[in-house]
C-alpha cells in the first residue's frame, strides 16, 4: 500500500527530475466534511433550541457503518444562524462517547442499581404504570356533578429542545389522557 | 486573488469561549486538562494543541474595573516572521488569500519560527516535534467555507470576509465608538508586520498591550539580520569562493606535485 509517506517521498524525486508536485501536495490539507451526510438536529442543551448540522461519515450506502465526525451550527436556523455556543459546538463529544446512555435503565423499588432493560420492556412497563394511575386516579365528574374528565394523578414534563411537531402529538397525548399538571423544561 | 481576513470587534466578546471549543473541535484536538491562572482564561497562554484562546485581562482603567477581552491566535501577517525564520522548505506557506499554514509533513521541528514571530504563537509538539498553530481553517476556506471560530460565535464579536471589506467595517465601528465616548477607540492591524490578516477593534487602542498584543510588532532584528544581509554575505563568501577557485584553475591550472628524485 502507498502510504502518503512513500507518496510525498516519490514526489520528492519525481520534483528533483523537474517536476513540481508543490501544488498536490498543498492539498493535503483536506475538507474533512466535503462528502459526508447531513441530518439536520436541535441542540438537546438549553432552551435557546439552536439548530445544529450533525455530519456522518459515509453516504448512508448499505455497507456504511456512520459515526458522527463532526457538528456545527445550521445556518438556515432563523435562531442561530450557524452560532452555538462553547457547549453546543462539543455536541460531539456528547454522542462519540463512552459514557452515553443508548438503552434504558431501570431500577426496581428498593434496589440500589440501575439495570439495563430492553426499549420494549422500557415501554411496556411506562404503558402499564400510565394504565394502572390513570385507572386509579381519573375523575370523570366534579363535584357538581360536571364532566370534566381529567387525570390528576399524572404530570407531564416537555423538554425545551422537542420540535413543534413531538410537541403537537404530546398535547395531543396529553390532552387524550387528561393531563393538567404541564410544565416545560425551558421554565425551570 | 481577494485576501481574506477575520475581524474581531473586542468590545462584543462576552467571553463565552465558543470559538475556543469550535477550534478545538474542528481541528480534532485532543483533550487539554485546563490550568488556573486567577483568571477565567481557559490556558494562561496557547499551546501546540491549543491553538485559540480568549485572554480575560482584568485591569483598572480610569478607575473603573476593566475587563479586555483578546482573542489570542495567529495573525496571519503579510510580512511573517515565521516564514522568514522558517529553514525548511514548504513548511510554512503563504496562499495568494493571505493565511499563513504550516505543513507538518516539511516541519524539521527546529523552533526557529518561535524565535521570528512577533506575537509568541506557533508551539512546538513535545510529542511530535513538529511545530503547530492556527491555519484560519485553510481546509474550510479553500471551499468557501468560513473559519470554524468565526462560524460558532454568538455575539458576532468575529467576523470573516474579505480584508478591504472587513477593513472597512473596523473603521467604521471604531467611529461609532469614539462618537460614543470612547475617545480611544481605534484599529489593530500590526502596522510593524506589513499588516495583518487578523483585524482588531480596542476600545482603549492606544495600550494594546493591555488586550496581549504588540504595540509595535517587528520580525526580531536577528531573524531580519539573519535572513538579510548574514545571509547575502554566506552567499557572497560561498559561491565568490567558489568561483575564484574556477578563475585560479583556468588561469594557473592544478597545482603539481614536486617529486624529489
Amino acid at each position: 500500500m502507498i502510504t502518503r509517506r512513500d507518496l510525498i517521498r516519490a514526489g520528492a524525486a519525481v520534483t528533483a527530475l523537474g517536476f513540481d508536485l508543490t501544488p498536490a501536495i498543498a492539498a493535503a490539507r483536506e475538507l474533512k466534511i466535503a462528502r459526508t451526510t447531513q441530518t439536520n438536529s436541535v441542540c438537546p442543551y438549553c432552551a435557546v433550541g439552536c439548530s445544529v448540522v450533525i455530519h456522518t461519515l459515509g453516504d448512508k450506502s448499505r455497507n456504511v457503518q456512520p459515526a458522527v465526525v463532526h457538528i456545527e451550527g445550521d445556518p438556515d436556523s432563523p435562531i442561530n444562524r450557524g452560532t452555538l455556543c462553547s457547549k453546543g459546538i462539543s455536541l460531539k463529544e456528547f454522542i462519540v462517547n463512552d459514557r452515553r446512555l443508548t438503552t434504558p435503565l431501570h431500577r426496581a423499588p428498593g434496589a440500589a442499581e440501575w439495570k439495563p432493560i430492553p426499549w420494549d420492556d422500557a415501554i411496556n412497563k411506562i404503558a402499564r404504570h400510565i394504565k394502572d394511575t390513570r385507572d386509579r386516579s381519573f375523575v370523570e365528574k366534579d363535584d357538581q356533578g360536571r364532566t370534566v374528565n381529567r387525570l390528576p394523578g399524572i404530570a407531564m414534563i416537555g423538554g425545551c429542545t422537542d420540535t413543534n411537531e413531538i410537541n403537537y402529538l404530546l398535547s395531543k397525548f396529553r390532552f387524550g389522557l387528561g393531563i393538567l399538571s404541564y410544565e416545560n423544561q425551558s421554565r425551570l | 486573488m481577494q485576501k481574506v481576513a477575520k475581524l474581531i470587534d473586542t468590545t462584543l466578546c462576552i467571553g463565552c469561549k465558543a470559538c475556543e471549543v469550535a477550534c478545538q473541535q474542528w481541528n480534532d484536538q485532543e483533550f487539554t486538562m485546563g490550568v488556573f491562572n486567577n483568571t477565567y482564561q481557559t490556558m494562561p497562554s496557547l499551546a501546540h494543541n491549543f491553538w485559540n484562546l480568549i485572554q480575560f485581562n482584568e485591569l483598572e482603567i480610569n478607575g473603573a474595573q476593566s475587563w479586555l477581552m483578546a482573542k489570542y491566535q495567529c495573525m496571519h501577517c503579510a510580512d511573517a516572521g515565521c516564514i522568514k525564520a522558517c529553514p525548511a522548505p514548504g513548511a510554512i506557506v503563504q496562499n495568494a488569500n493571505g493565511i499563513v499554514d504550516f505543513n507538518q509533513d516539511n516541519c524539521i521541528g527546529c523552533g526557529y519560527c518561535i524565535t521570528g514571530c512577533p506575537f509568541d504563537v506557533p508551539r512546538l509538539s513535545p510529542t511530535t516535534k513538529k511545530v503547530y498553530k492556527c491555519s484560519l481553517c485553510s481546509d474550510r476556506v479553500a471551499v468557501g467555507l468560513e473559519p470554524s471560530c468565526i462560524k460558532a460565535c454568538p455575539t458576532s464579536c468575529l467576523s470573516f470576509g474579505t480584508r478591504d471589506a472587513l477593513h472597512h467595517n473596523a473603521s467604521k465601528r471604531a467611529e461609532e465608538l469614539r462618537a460614543d465616548g470612547h475617545a480611544q477607540a481605534g484599529v489593530y492591524d500590526g502596522p510593524g508586520v506589513g499588516g495583518t490578516n487578523v483585524i482588531y477593534v480596542l476600545k482603549h487602542a492606544d495600550r494594546p498591550q493591555d488586550y496581549g498584543l504588540p504595540k509595535d510588532p517587528h520580525i526580531p532584528w536577528t531573524v531580519s539580520l539573519w535572513k538579510g544581509p548574514v545571509k547575502w554575505l554566506g552567499n557572497a563568501v560561498f559561491f565568490g569562493g567558489l568561483l575564484t577557485a574556477l578563475v585560479h584553475y583556468i588561469k594557473v591550472g592544478p597545482k603539481e606535485a614536486h617529486r624529489d628524485e
